[in-house]
């Protein structure tokens, strides 16, 4: 019979050696199941890696994809902590998108670059911020179910940014063809040793979320609103005032990141403009264990196979989709193990019944 | 009209198959949101072995298992090991986005075969088929969507009228009190996750088959969100669940037609309005606060007895 008992506090090397014991599993199992699709296993993890970090340009290409999603990443976060499941991420992006491009393209050409950023960011985190404020209302004043809320959120954004395009925003001069209009110089964000200086932001980010969650006031609170409303109101907490706030922050760094997507990446407004970070940050952001450092390692982990998966369609023409299923596979993997990090399962000899309290 | 609304219960059957499994599966307890990637699992593998062997209901049981492994899973991970539902949910999506456009890369573009197509051609049922309008728009359909009527049907008389049916609504609302009263938690979740995966994989099938009959990337189209709309919108009641369904899949094709009738309003605003829609409705059932209209209150709250 097997017998399942939650562990108490694991030690720092004991959690370090089943992490890693999942990871290599994972990707053994990931290798096999490449072997059953007809390729050979060590030479497409090979042609990953190469095709993420072989030379600069790769390098670059892969830190690009991972600022988007750790900015992302640290929104949710924050979300998470409380316990609000925030998978509204997406629309947050391209809400953000679409603030920053209301500026970018209504603001004179000459305005210089840095206010003109300056005010793009602004209101890509209002929006972004405003997109996550409103499930955020409902959820304090009333308890509505946020999960959905936040997921019918993202299809009104994308929906509505589809519309601008295809409708009022579409750029005359593009003879038919269903864009908005590029931006202007001003709008776009400079580089930083060849890569847009996003990564900077992502990085400072990193280390204010990290201050912010533990240790100051308003962090301390989302987290006690995270572990038991009750214990928050018997303390006396503005509940409704913390869930906000938090919900605010969270859309807001999720508006950023639709800001240098649009700003750096594309350098206009497009419906596809989030790309699926919103949720691929969901899955970063619960494996880095909803804390900023670790995040920021699992967001680059994540970036090196999205980039290696695209090389991969390039090089080896190994279909797109291959890579989206080692991703999953490797995902279920980790999501399992994770299992034996807080439960010791061993073989009890005899059954015994657990009484019923 | 009435072809417009023939083709409202076209356009929504897909939807109609996927709110009923993710219904089901959210009734165990369990919010699964692998839907869309459990659709397109569905809608390769039933495409696929129709096209390898012709035979429309060989293609039909592909869809249901491919949509069963899929929900299979997602069952061991959340329900044995625990893992986060929305994480998990997600992840499935992922894998199941990748499996199908890999498994569809030799069939990109094909149409479907005609000898599975044949498995679909209207039927008209006598007499029910006479009504005005009513009979045209529910009656006069291919086998597919009779068998949906089915399902609807029968979900609400096992959900309702059942001792099992009772006892999963029970392991929605509180676990720990189903285990107590000695109903076996963890096989009830299984085999409902398990038989909701395979209702989205025929709803996946549905549209490769039927709606949009040649092999396309994506061919689900984010119709597995809708679903997971659907469901609050119908207040985890079956007979609802058929009303969203016809009612979202008339939106769908609202823009168009009206368009072809002259009138010029945006589809992309259109296509807006299932999603408002959903969340004022997920606002009036929280405001009501009516029992009957909420959800299971153990939505997504794993169950480990020894932590009871």
């Amino acid at each position: 019979m097997i017998k399942i008992t939650k562990r108490a506090e694991l030690p720092k090397k004991q959690e370090a050696l089943i992490n890693a014991f999942a990871i290599i599993f994972s990707i053994v199992c990931a290798g096999l199941v490449i072997l059953i699709l007809g390729y050979n296993p060590v030479k497409i993890f090979h042609q990953i890696i190469v095709g993420a970090l072989g030379t600069e340009m790769r390098i670059q290409q892969t830190i690009l994809k991972a600022i988007p999603l750790l900015i992302t990443s640290l929104g949710i976060a924050i979300a998470f902590k409380m316990k609000f499941w925030n998978i509204g991420g997406e629309g947050q992006i391209i809400m953000g998108a679409f603030g920053a491009s209301l500026v970018a393209l209504n603001i004179p050409p000459a305005v210089p670059s840095a206010i003109t950023l300056l005010a793009m960011s602004g209101s890509a985190i209002f929006f972004g911020g405003l997109w996550a404020f409103i499930p955020a209302f409902f959820k304090a004043k009333m308890g509505t179910n946020e999960t959905i809320f936040t997921l019918m959120m993202n299809y009104i954004a994308i929906k509505w940014v589809t519309y601008l395009q295809y409708g009022p925003w579409k750029d005359p001069a593009s003879q038919g063809f269903p864009k908005i209009a590029n931006f202007e110089a001003n709008a776009i964000l400079p580089s930083l040793f060849g890569v847009h200086i996003g990564w900077v932001i992502a990085l400072v980010l990193v280390a204010l979320i990290y201050i912010f969650m533990n240790h100051t006031k308003k962090g301390f609170e989302i987290a006690v609103v995270g572990e038991s409303i009750q214990t928050a109101r018997y303390a006396g907490m503005n509940i409704n005032a913390v869930i906000i706030t938090a919900m605010l922050i969270s859309g807001g760094l999720c508006g950023m990141a639709g800001m240098i997507q649009a700003s750096a990446i594309e350098r206009t407004l497009t419906s596809a403009l989030s790309g699926g970070y919103g949720f691929t940050a969901i899955i970063t952001t619960w494996l880095g264990r909803l804390s900023p450092p670790i995040i920021m390692f699992v967001c680059f982990a994540f970036a090196i196979l999205l980039q290696g998966g695209a090389y991969l369609q390039i090089a080896m023409s190994v279909p797109a989709a291959v890579a989206d299923m080692i991703q999953g596979i490797i995902l279920f993997f980790v999501l399992g193990s994770e299992f034996f990090l807080q439960y010791k399962v061993g073989f009890a000899l005899k059954s015994k019944k657990k009484e019923v309290a | 009209m009435t072809a417009f609304l023939a083709a409202a219960v076209i356009a929504g059957t897909p939807l109609l198959f996927a709110t009923l499994g993710e219904l089901i599966t959210e009734k165990a307890g369990n919010l699964n949101l692998g839907v869309e990637g459990m659709m397109l699992m569905g809608a390769v593998m039933g495409f696929g072995v129709g096209l390898w062997t012709g035979n429309p209901f060989l293609a039909i049981i592909g869809a249901i298992g491919a949509g069963a492994a899929g929900a299979a899973i997602y069952a061991v991970l959340t329900v044995s090991l625990r893992a986060n539902q929305v994480v998990t949910g997600l992840t499935l999506t992922i894998f199941g986005t990748g499996f199908a456009s890999f498994v569809g890369k030799s069939f990109m573009g094909v149409p479907a075969p005609a000898s599975v197509k044949s498995a679909f051609v209207t039927l008209e049922i006598p007499l029910l088929s006479k009504i005005p309008v009513f009979g045209p728009m529910l009656f006069q359909q291919d086998i597919f969507i009779y068998f949906g009527y089915l399902i609807t049907i029968g979900a609400s008389l096992y959900l309702w009228k059942t001792k099992k049916g009772l006892n999963l609504k029970a392991l929605g609302e509180n676990a720990a009190a189903a285990d107590a009263s000695g109903i076996n938690v963890n096989l009830y979740k299984y085999v409902h996750i398990i038989f909701g995966g395979a209702l989205c994989g025929l709803g996946g099938a549905y549209m490769s088959l039927v709606t949009v009959p040649v092999w396309q990337e994506n061919v689900v189209a984010g119709r597995g969100w809708i679903a997971v709309a659907l469901v609050i919108f119908a207040s985890w009641k079956p007979s609802k669940a058929m009303v969203g369904a016809i009612l979202f899949g008339g939106l769908n094709i609202l823009g168009y037609r009206l368009q072809s009738m002259g009138i010029h309003i945006s589809q992309y605003l259109l296509d807006m309005v299932p999603y408002v829609a959903t969340i004022l409705i997920v606002i009036i059932s929280t405001r009501k606060n009516r029992k009957e209209d909420m959800g299971p209150a153990d939505l997504s709250n794993p169950y480990f007895r020894e932590e009871r």
